[in-house]
């Protein structure tokens, strides 16, 4: 290990200011400059996916269709997830905080590949664009899933454009995976054993390899789509000898294990977080290593849960349910660590913890009712209903934003130097908790009474809950927002956070806030096991607001 | 990436076999084979994507990680089909008693 004390002569250089201008970023192959640039860019599709969210919730408010038609309320749902998925929470971790620490957590220079790693940032603004193209020329209106046969044959909206945007936007995800897998294996300085990575490399190397393995499945699916329905070729339309439920066998192939893609990054943050801030080890290192990697293969053999009610065969069905039940082991393991780690420990409710607290409850929920909608029977009720809607919403809006949220404040001064208000975003943290539970849970007791999804007109029994929800929206908005206030006033006023504000022991604490172009002075050497709190080294600066 | 260095030879033999074995799927194509149809055409196809990933993308000459990565894709691909295919063929079969 080591560590650089700079003598206060000017400005130390780093990675922000080694070089000023437009070009100097846009043409960069540091690996932490195109962290920042995927930050701005997925920060600004989350922002666009968050109004199509906010104009659902206005129309939702009430029974009738005040503030849009049926069409435009088709194209907003859909827009809202195709935005939020392949936009913000696909490339969300790995791509921001997994491309900028990544190779300093390995003590390397940088990724494997620097120059595919700004060609995947162009082609995700590519990917972005023609999303954007889509949007405003007249937008799509088959829900993000695409099903057949109404994107084929039906639907009236930019399909094949759309189509394409994700064909684009995917190879971007699939070029970060190729890079970290590369990296993870090649670059990992001396004495960094495989058993001495920390946990968040653990994830990204499970999310890469679902990445590399899954999203060509997704390209070719909707290369597809596109042949059938600009060139009608049968592949899914029964009256040219095709077959509409292999569509969503193809599409569920990559799109289960796409929310992996989007959990288990977020995983390798609460374990780093947690760890962190419960001064110990994460409880069985070797268990919520592996278990990241299981989530990852069994995270392939379960997509027909989706096909219940769609005609697949009651026997495949059952084969699985019953691997959807299995992938729910590696996910508690994981969960029962981390309550572990923190068991007896001093626990510091610092931001980030809170985040990650909130991560493990509302997690578990969604998970647990995964297993509802993984039972057979349980499903053809829920199918469809507001229950999924909320089961996936505390997936990936509570696991994976919260996450996300997690480690960005975990991270924010190794990435820009500077420390945020602690009040304030332990506040914001409050309100982010209470304003999600408060927008999702009703929609749980909705989807259970009988509510389906992707309507806006429904009966006057149901307002209640869409009201409650939508109330909940804007306090989530209101707590989603005000990160944008505290951590731009940071970047300013912030006070200088040092090379280890947290005291936490990985390599990425042994260096500059924020890091040098090179990441080290020299190559660290590793002796320590990770996570070795128990020897005291790094846990001497605490920021306690 | 690796060193070996390949006779220009193989890859030409590479080639004209490829060559060849086109030729033999297209005229293979007017003969009706009934059910045996696509199991000839994927034959040769699976044949000759053998031969551009052995020789061609030089996994023949590359380490044993390189060729665990290419096969755990294929794996992947038969995971894929294995389950579409136990939908597919048992989407008719209703249950005993009934
Ligand atoms: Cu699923």
């Amino acid at each position: 290990m080591i560590t650089t004390a700079p003598v206060e002569v000017e400005a130390p250089k780093n990675y922000i200011n080694a070089e000023y201008g437009l070009k100097s970023w846009l043409l960069t192959q540091d690996h932490k400059r195109i962290a920042v640039l995927y930050l701005i860019s997925i920060t600004f599709f989350f922002l666009i996916g968050g109004i199509f969210a906010t104009l659902i919730r206005l129309e939702l408010a009430t029974p009738a269709a005040d503030l849009v038609e049926s069409n435009t309320y088709n194209k907003l749902f859909t827009m809202h997830g195709i935005i939020m998925i392949f936009l913000f929470l696909v490339p969300s971790i790995p791509a921001t905080l997994g491309n900028f620490l990544i190779p300093l957590m390995i003590g390397a220079k940088d990724l494997a590949f620097p120059r595919i790693n700004l060609l995947s940032w162009y082609i995700y603004i590519l990917g972005g664009i023609m999303t954007l193209y889509v949007m405003v020329t007249g937008g799509v209106d088959t829900g993000w899933t695409f099903y057949t046969p109404l994107s084929s044959t039906y639907s009236n909206g930019y399909v094949i454009a759309t189509a394409c945007a994700i064909f684009v936007a995917g190879f971007s995800s699939i070029l970060t995976g190729l890079n970290f897998v590369v990296t993870i294996h090649r670059m990992r300085a001396p004495g960094m054993t495989w058993f001495r990575l920390p946990l968040f490399v653990w994830a990204h190397y499970a999310t890469s390899l679902l990445q590399i393995l899954g999203t060509p499945v997704l390209a070719v699916t909707l290369l597809l789509l596109g042949l059938e329905r600009g060139l009608h070729i049968g592949i899914f339309d029964p009256a040219l000898g095709g077959d509409p439920v292999l569509f969503q066998h193809l599409f569920w192939f990559y799109s289960h294990p796409a929310v992996y893609i989007m959990i288990l990054p977020a995983m390798g943050v609460i374990s780093e977080v947690i760890s962190t801030f419960c001064r110990r080890a994460p409880m069985g290192y070797t268990f919520i290593a592996f278990s990241s990697v299981a989530i990852a293969v069994f995270g392939f053999l379960v997509w027909g849960h989706h096909l219940f009610v769609s005609s697949q065969s009651v026997y495949a069905g059952m084969v699985f349910s019953v691997l959807s039940y299995l992938v729910a082991i590696p996910s508690a393991i994981k969960v029962f660590n981390w309550t572990a780690t923190m068991y007896k420990g001093s626990v510091l409710l610092s931001t980030p913890m809170l985040y990650a607290l909130g991560f493990i409850g509302l997690f578990t929920i969604g998970g647990l009712t995964g297993l509802f909608l993984a039972a057979m029977g349980m499903d053809v009720h829920l199918t469809d209903t507001y229950f999924v809607v909320a089961h996936f919403h505390y997936i990936m809006v509570g696991g994976a934003i919260l996450g996300y949220l997690a480690g960005l404040h975990f991270w924010w001064p190794k990435i820009t130097g500077r420390m945020y208000s602690e009040a304030w975003s332990r506040i914001s943290a409050v309100i982010v908790f209470v304003g999600f539970n408060l927008t999702f849970f009703p929609q749980f007791v909705l989807g259970y009474l009988g509510m389906p999804r992707r309507y806006h007109v429904y009966p006057p029994e149901f307002q209640i809950y869409n009201v409650l929800s939508s109330a909940g929206a804007s306090v989530l908005g209101i707590g989603l927002l005000l990160p944008f206030v505290y951590l731009a006033f940071s970047l300013k006023y912030g006070a200088l956070a040092g090379s280890n504000p947290w005291g936490a022991t990985g390599l990425e604490w042994q260096t500059d806030s924020p890091p040098t172009t090179e990441n080290f002075a020299i190559t660290p050497v590793v002796t320590a096991e990770a996570y070795d709190y128990a020897a005291g080294q790094g846990a001497k600066t605490v920021v306690v607001a | 990436m690796s060193d070996h260095i390949v006779p220009v030879r193989v890859y030409w033999s590479v080639f004209i076999t490829l060559l060849v074995m086109t030729v033999v799927t297209t005229s293979i194509a007017y003969i009706d084979l009934g059910p045996f149809n696509l199991l000839v055409a994927m034959t040769i196809a699976v044949f000759k994507a053998t031969l551009v990933v052995l020789f061609f993308m030089h996994i023949k000459y590359s380490t044993n990680l390189t060729k665990a990565i290419v096969i755990s894709g294929f794996v992947f691909l038969l995971v894929m089909v294995f389950f579409t295919m136990c939908d597919l063929l048992t989407r008719n079969i209703t249950a005993p008693g009934r």
